[in-house]
């Protein structure tokens, strides 16, 4: 019994003659803050891409808890797995999106507690209050009833965050959530996660092109090349101290920018 | 004399004015021909696009193919061809369902495309986000896609509305009472076609300005981020 | 009689659809960009008998235009003095031609409208009249963007072709409906001239397709 809640076992994804993630291996233990850097068209974003069953792979097996994502046993091996079973494995994370995605057609109230109510049953008002409550924390409480068009990008990022946290999944998975907003505005939802990190012991995986704040709120960051993890150690050791060549080239061109 | 109305040819405008009545009687007919025409490609429509949506290509390719043939080939063709063929099967049905039928089945093949365009307007992130947050299949469609895919549809199908509407004077071949059908009867019968034929022109463009400036209307009204859900 | 005995009439009838397709899509395409860009003028005379023409011919239906050619024409000539009587092929060509070409005009209109701003103020930048501004810049980038409904403006115009059999022109709607007179033979007629309208239709979308990529061709110039 690993303390793993993540892991990836060799695995292979790739589009055509591209090689997207090449025989990765990868895990993250339970409640730890894990986030990945990387140059554009790295895998990065992939690898919360395959965990939220956004994308399939072509090689390997993915574990969530001790069990396969994109697999069930079947007669002791192992099939690709049905919907019912990747229903239940989505259950376990959540994820915040670049484009946050929110439902133009929702309320934001509702955006937060639609899937609360069809997917885990709850009532309305339990959802709604489950909603109230989150935004709340995100400090939106008083914008529940307006339409996502009506907020601001920051704004319409902490809802998101809000959304997937609605679902209290186990993994939260954060795909470069400030890449799409005005810089003014990255500030307010990189607080909200850096609180997230801090009060809770949720596991978390973040793409981003903020190094600083992965320096703050992450236990480990992971350098990505080419579909591998070229190099991972705790923020201090990879950002002070990097031992490849790749990852010095990488810091120094994004710190310089 | 037509529908127990007389008409006045002492001059072109009284004449005008006695055949106007008449002509409303055909506008009625072609009114109605164009709702249930309408309502026929509406649903039609949406088979044809559920079809086309298919998971198996075995169901998806013919309906494609299906969908091509009936827009490639003339509303006239396929009207006489329903109206003769379907009775050697034992299907006889009155010139008038006949002809609404026809006018469905061609459209179908256009408004199957307007459910299909509507829905693939979505972007993909809308599907993410539901599969993220594990929306069951049939909730992701009923209150994700279709809200958002509704208002896109509407005005697309209200301009096809319109050009049924100008189409249905081709079911005057099998004998429908329409209003172009009626116009020509009364210029058979005083040789005088000038009048009735240019009032069905302008009749027709009363009709088609009033309808798309309804349809423009409507659009304006729709909600552009899908329809509400509170 | 077999299916095949009926083609050589049936193919008759499909010639004189082609040729009515042919002449009336030329006509309908010059219609168009005479009044899609004539709608764009600044001249007020001009624009409105191009949006009059416009609306007329899209607001009435075809059969109205075709048989007010036919039937009503030779009568408002008589008022006026003149022989109007037009032989069905002509006023077949020419209401089918007055029809397309209404809706080619709102087609060659959008695209022109849809070439950027930026286009016309580098033109101007370059002291370019507005003439050479229109047909050096705007209608060289704007006609490809006309091709694909253009395409589906033909194959409905194709189609179109049909409602012409009823002035009595032997087209191949009008063959078939003779020949099912003929020989009450109708699943068998109407099932082969379908399918002769459908390989038509394939043919004028493959003809478009080849002609979309002609004008398009600096698109996909490579260096």
């Amino acid at each position: 019994m690993s303390d793993h809640i993540i892991k990836f076992d060799k695995v292979g994804k790739s589009y055509g003659s591209l090689k997207v993630l090449d025989g990765l291996d990868f895990e993250v233990k339970r409640g730890e803050k894990v986030t990945i850097i990387g140059p554009s068209g790295s895998g990065k974003s992939t690898v919360l891409r395959v965990l939220m069953t956004l994308e399939t792979i072509n090689a390997g097996v993915v574990y969530v808890g001790n069990e396969p994502l994109w697999h069930e046993q079947c007669n002791g091996a192992l099939v690709p797995a049905g919907e019912g079973h990747l229903r239940k494995m989505r259950q376990q994370l959540g994820m915040v999106f670049q484009q946050f995605n929110l439902f133009p057609h929702m309320t934001v109230r509702r955006n937060i507690a639609e899937a609360p109510v069809k997917v885990l049953g709850l009532s309305r008002q339990d959802a709604n209050l489950r909603a109230e409550e989150l935004l709340e924390m995100v400090g939106l409480a008083d914008q529940a009833d307006k339409y996502p068009h009506q907020l601001s990008g920051g704004q319409q990022q902490r809802v998101g965050i809000a959304r997937a946290l609605a679902m209290r999944p186990k993994v939260m998975l954060f795909d470069e959530p400030t890449s799409a907003l005005d810089p003014e505005l990255v500030g307010e939802v990189l607080n909200v996660i850096a609180r997230l990190a801090s009060e809770h012991d949720l596991t978390m995986l973040l793409v981003t092109h903020e190094m600083r704040f992965a320096r703050e709120v992450s236990d480990r960051v992971c350098f990505f090349d080419k579909g591998r993890i070229k190099e991972q150690g705790t923020p201090e050791e990879l950002f002070t101290d990097p031992k490849e060549q790749r990852t010095r080239d990488f810091l120094k061109a994004v710190l310089d920018a | 004399m037509l529908f127990g109305i007389e008409w006045d040819t002492s001059s072109e405008l009284a004449f005008a004015w006695s055949i106007l009545p008449i002509l409303l009687i055909g506008l009625w007919v072609t009114v109605q021909a164009t709702v249930l025409g309408f309502f026929v490609a509406l649903v039609l429509g949406l088979i044809l696009a559920v079809l086309k949506a298919a998971p198996s290509r075995f169901i998806s390719w013919p309906a494609r193919a299906l969908t091509e043939f009936i827009r490639d080939t003339p509303l006239l063709i396929q009207l006489f061809f329903l109206y003769y063929v379907l009775p050697e099967y034992g299907i006889v049905l009155p010139a008038f369902l006949t002809g609404a039928l026809a006018l469905g089945l061609q459209y179908s093949a256009y408004t199957s495309e307007v459910y299909r365009a509507g829905l693939e307007a979505i972007g993909r992130d809308q599907r993410e986000a539901a599969r993220a947050l594990n929306f069951p299949a049939a909730h992701t469609f009923t209150h994700v896609l279709l809200p958002q895919a509704i208002p896109r549809i509407i005005p697309a199908m209200g301009n096809y509305l319109v050009s049924i509407m100008k189409d249905v004077p081709v079911l005057s071949v099998v004998t429908v009472l329409e209003m172009l059908n009626v116009a020509k009867i009364i210029g058979d019968r005083t040789f005088d076609y000038m009048v009735p034929l240019s009032m069905v022109g302008g009749l027709y463009l009363i009709m088609t300005l009033v309808a798309s400036a309804g349809v423009r209307l409507l659009d304006m009204r729709l909600p552009k981020q899908g329809l509400p859900l509170k | 009689m077999a299916w095949t005995e009926y083609l050589t009439p049936l193919l008759a009838g499909a010639w004189v659809t082609v040729q009515l397709t042919v002449y009336s899509t030329i006509l309908g395409a010059i219609l168009a960009f005479a009044f899609g860009i004539g709608k764009l003028s600044p001249n007020g005379l001009i624009k409105a008998v191009s949006v009059a023409y416009i609306e007329i011919f899209r607001g009435t239906s075809l059969l109205v235009q075709l048989f007010w050619l036919y039937f009503a024409l030779p009568i408002a000539g008589q008022v006026i003095g003149l022989d109007l009587r037009l032989p069905p092929v002509v006023a077949g060509v020419l209401a089918l031609g007055l029809n397309i070409g209404a809706y080619g005009a709102e087609v060659v209109r959008g695209a022109i409208q849809s070439v950027q701003k930026s286009q016309y103020e580098a033109a101007r930048a370059l002291n370019f009249t507005p003439r050479q501004a229109l047909f050096g810049v705007a209608l060289p980038q704007a006609i490809p963007e006309m091709m694909p409904p253009f395409g589906n403006l033909a194959v409905q115009n194709l189609k179109d072709t049909a409602l012409v059999s009823l002035i009595s022109l032997g087209d191949l709607a009008f063959r078939a409906e003779q020949l099912r007179n003929f020989t009450q033979d109708s699943t068998t007629i109407y099932t082969v001239v379908l399918f002769m309208y459908f390989g038509m239709a394939l043919v004028v979308t493959a003809l478009m397709k080849t002609l979309e990529r002609l004008v398009g061709r600096w698109r996909y110039a490579s260096n």
